[in-house]
């Protein structure tokens, strides 16, 4: 699948990383943002939006560019930094459902970085649930009056550009009335609520969302009216890709660190790795990795066909979270006392890793769906 | 066979609860964050006669025993084991009831259980942790002192206790397992430089220390046990402690239980309490199986050690099994929590944070199936 221009592009990306990123990782890490300037750098290097069109600022670049991008940035433990969030979610929808006045406007600042994507669909009240959606969104003449809160939004802090589910319909119209609203950061009565403290993922600003009588104008529809639930569902493939994407990388990059650890540290005079419990525990992991990498390039190739994988991509988002994190489980053991601290890096991955199986549908959101398409339920 | 819970113990248990989520919540988010050890809490479960529990009346303490000491960590951990790591003030000392002198726990442990003076264990280095007999600190003989020279690695207490019990190499001739002793060090001597380890991934409200001793000098005196016979004396040292350590498993394991349990029936999805899936009630009903093993494991191991009976392989299995067990319950309280499992207002990502150190210290679960199969081996043994 990867031919030699995407290993030159995933070496390119990779010094990018080292340079612009690693370096400053435990800063943001502390800050709890990335600073806009990286996006700007990525912007102008290339590394945003790869995939869009030359028109609107991109590179034509196909799917496997985008992979690239998540993998590497999940190796460098800089998932915080999502790009790919921004990149190969939001940015699809407005490529996809965008008037060519709306595409003209947005895509080029997203690819140059000048504007930052994100999409909010979780409520404090519903996440899983996504038909039970309330924040309201009411016409008034050219304008849409949006109120209600939103919650869990990556990138919610830095976005200039939110695509919000909003409830259009009559508020018991459950997946019917469902539309998506593009509100940009200077909206009146668009507010920010807390970045929001977590266990891992420090350096990503998932923050609240509030709307209080907040007026954007009528031509902010994005797609069709009433249309929103739909349109999140034919994207939500590519983003649960995504997600298993980062899962299977984070995954690779923590087992080849503990195999260099655990050949590294000695214990009763021989490397850990030469006990038969640890080696036979380490050979577990990589056969998982491998099953995992088999299942996702796959899947990677059948999406850039442009095939209908729902079912598929369910099964691999739910396995290969939950398997990313058995392996961050059983790393950190690998590691001792010293995988308790900060100061190694897979006591961070312990803790990022663990978001994976409940952002973009958790792993009991994913069966559900499987179970449905198995005529299960 | 009577499996009936004294009443003294279920008092003890109740009011140990009590006190935790009295005491222990308004400092919890700040102790987590800012790593910050809670003096005023340690002080005020002194006065409670909980810490050192297991201190005999005559040594000031309240002579509950090691069961009662278990339950009151469990009670202690299931609001917050970082926090309830204060029962950890003692920690080391045991060496001291378990061998040492009649005048060593006159001096020491009344005032352990008063609250004067903390305690810590140093043994782990940074070369060696589960291979403890790798050790190199060493203690040389220079008139009626040692001269203490070594490094120390992940020391609880490290950097506010008063006084460690150093487990070194006193006899560097003699056979692998008979060259360690165990000596008493007053914290605050010349030639003892403590660097607090900032950056855990959780128990963030317990202090870890990295120790180094420069030419510390020690009195003969302070030895504990026997000169050589360290080795020994450490094992069952932990076969006697790892039954505190189990009850930290058990606790932090029910109190995540306690959470997701209340959060399954007030969290709405789909039109219907969560707790109203199959797939929801059966994770919850095996995660209170487990506890319930977990628990009656670490009851019997600990309730062993009151017998005068220690039992390494009882000891062993109820620590391996009950951290086991913290993690796998934390981790599914914390995915029925969905998003909220995530962030820091709810306390279910703390509780997945502290849990992984119950796999690692106090002897890794694989030290502990090395025990275990050992004696297990040895059960069968032809002949
Ligand atoms: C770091 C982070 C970033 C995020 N980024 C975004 C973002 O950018 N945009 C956005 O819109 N959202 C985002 N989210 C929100 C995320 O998608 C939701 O948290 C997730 O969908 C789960 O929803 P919930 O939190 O409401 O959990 P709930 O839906 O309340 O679920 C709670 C638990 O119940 C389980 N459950 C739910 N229904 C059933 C059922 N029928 N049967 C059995 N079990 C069930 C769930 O799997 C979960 O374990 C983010 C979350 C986090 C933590
Ligand atoms: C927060 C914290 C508090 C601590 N408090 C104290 C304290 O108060 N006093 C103290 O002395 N120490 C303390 N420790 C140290 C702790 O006991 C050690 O970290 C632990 O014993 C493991 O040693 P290690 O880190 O050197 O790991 P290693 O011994 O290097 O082990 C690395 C991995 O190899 C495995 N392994 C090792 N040998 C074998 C084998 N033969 N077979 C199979 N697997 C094996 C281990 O199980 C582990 O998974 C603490 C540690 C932490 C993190």
């Amino acid at each position: 699948m990867f031919r030699e221009e995407h290993q030159i592009f995933r070496e390119a990306f990779r010094r990018f990383l080292d340079r612009e990123v690693t370096p400053h990782m435990e800063r943001w890490e502390a800050e709890g943002i990335v600073p806009r300037q990286v996006w700007r750098t990525m912007g102008e290097a290339g590394f945003l939006c790869p995939w869009l069109p030359e028109e609107y600022g991109g590179s034509g670049a196909d799917f496997l560019y985008s992979v690239i991008i998540a993998e590497e940035l999940a190796k460098a433990g800089a998932v915080s930094l999502m790009a790919p969030l921004h990149s190969d979610i939001v940015a699809p929808y407005l490529y996809a459902l965008g008037t060519e006045e709306q595409k003209m406007r947005w895509l080029p600042r997203c690819a140059s970085g000048e504007m930052i994507l994100a999409v909010a669909m979780t409520e404090p009240n519903t996440g899983s649930d996504l038909a039970a959606i309330r924040t309201r969104a009411e016409r008034d003449g050219d304008f849409w009056v949006i109120n209600g809160q939103k919650t869990f939004i990556s990138n919610g802090i830095l976005a200039d550009l939110v695509i919000v589910a909003c409830r259009t319909g009559a508020p018991d119209s459950g997946a019917k009335g469902l539309s998506l609203i593009c509100v940009e950061r200077d909206a009146p009565g668009f507010a920010r609520g807390r970045n929001l403290k977590k266990m891992g993922l420090h350096a990503q600003d998932t923050a609240e969302l509030i709307f209080d009588e907040c007026r954007v104008p009528a031509e902010n529809l994005l797609g069709r009216l009433h249309g929103g639930f739909y349109h999140l569902m034919d994207h939500l493939q590519q983003e649960r890709l995504m997600a298993a994407v980062m899962a299977q990388a984070m995954a690779e990059a923590m087992l080849e660190m503990t195999i260099h650890y655990a050949r590294g540290r000695t214990a009763f005079g021989r490397p850990i790795a030469a006990f038969q419990h640890n080696a036979f525990k380490i050979v577990d992991m990589a056969t998982e990795v491998k099953l995992g990498r088999a299942f996702l390039d796959r899947l990677i190739g059948d999406h850039l066909e442009g095939k209908d994988l729902v079912t598929d991509v369910s099964m691999a988002k739910a396995w290969i979270a939950e398997m990313a994190n058995r392996v961050a489980y059983q790393c950190v053991q690998l590691h001792g006392g010293y995988g308790y601290m900060e100061e190694y890096p897979i006591s961070r991955f312990y803790r990022d890793v663990r978001v994976i199986p409940i952002f973009a549908g958790t792993t009991e959101v994913m069966k559900l769906i499987v179970a449905k398409r198995l005529g299960l339920l | 066979m009577n499996f009936e819970f004294p009443e003294e113990l279920k008092i003890l248990k109740e009011e140990a609860y009590k006190f935790a989520v009295r005491e222990f919540t308004p400092v919890s988010q700040e102790c987590d964050r800012e790593e910050k050890y809670p003096r005023e809490v340690w002080k005020k479960a002194c006065e409670y006669g909980f810490i050192g529990a297991w201190i005999p009346e005559e040594y000031g303490g309240a002579g509950a025993g090691f069961l009662a000491n278990t339950i009151i960590t469990e009670q202690f951990s299931r609001v917050d084991m970082g926090i309830g790591l204060i029962m950890a003030s003692c920690f080391g000392a045991e060496n001291i009831y378990l061998y040492g002198t009649e005048e060593q726990k006159k001096e020491y442990l009344p005032r352990i259980a008063s609250g004067e003076i903390i305690f810590a264990g140093a043994y782990t280095e940074p070369n060696a942790g589960t291979d403890v007999a790798g050790i190199r600190t060493r203690a040389v003989r220079d008139g009626d002192h040692f001269v203490l020279n070594g490094q120390k690695m992940f020391i609880t207490n490290g950097s506010i206790c008063d006084y460690f019990v150093v487990f070194c190499i006193t006899h560097a001739d003699a056979p692998r397992h008979k060259r360690f002793s165990l000596l008493i060090v007053d914290a605050h001597s010349p030639g003892i430089t403590r660097n607090k380890i900032q950056g855990k991934m959780g128990i963030r409200a317990s202090d870890t220390a990295e120790i180094s001793f420069e030419d510390v000098r020690v009195p003969v005196e302070n030895i504990v046990g026997k000169e050589g016979n360290g080795f020994y004396q450490l094992m069952d040292f932990f076969n006697t402690t790892r039954t505190m350590v189990a009850g930290q498993g058990v606790g932090l394991a029910q109190g995540a239980l306690d959470k997701a349990a209340q959060y399954v029936q007030e969290r709405e999805v789909f039109g219907q309490p969560l707790a109203h899936f199959q797939g929801v009630q059966f994770q919850l009903a095996e995660m209170a199986t487990r506890i319930e093993l977990a628990r009656q494991l670490t009851y019997k191991a600990a309730w062993q050690v009151d017998q005068g009976r220690i039992d390494p392989k009882l000891s062993a299995m109820a620590k391996y099994y009950a951290g086991e067990t913290a993690v796998w319950v934390a981790d599914k309280a914390l995915q029925l929590h969905g998003g909220y499992g995530y962030i820091d207002e709810y306390d279910v990502q703390r509780f997945y944070r502290d849990a992984k150190i119950l796999e690692i210290y106090e002897g890794t679960k694989e030290a502990e199936k090395l025990t275990i199969a050992k004696i297990v081996l040895k059960e069968y043994q032809k002949g």
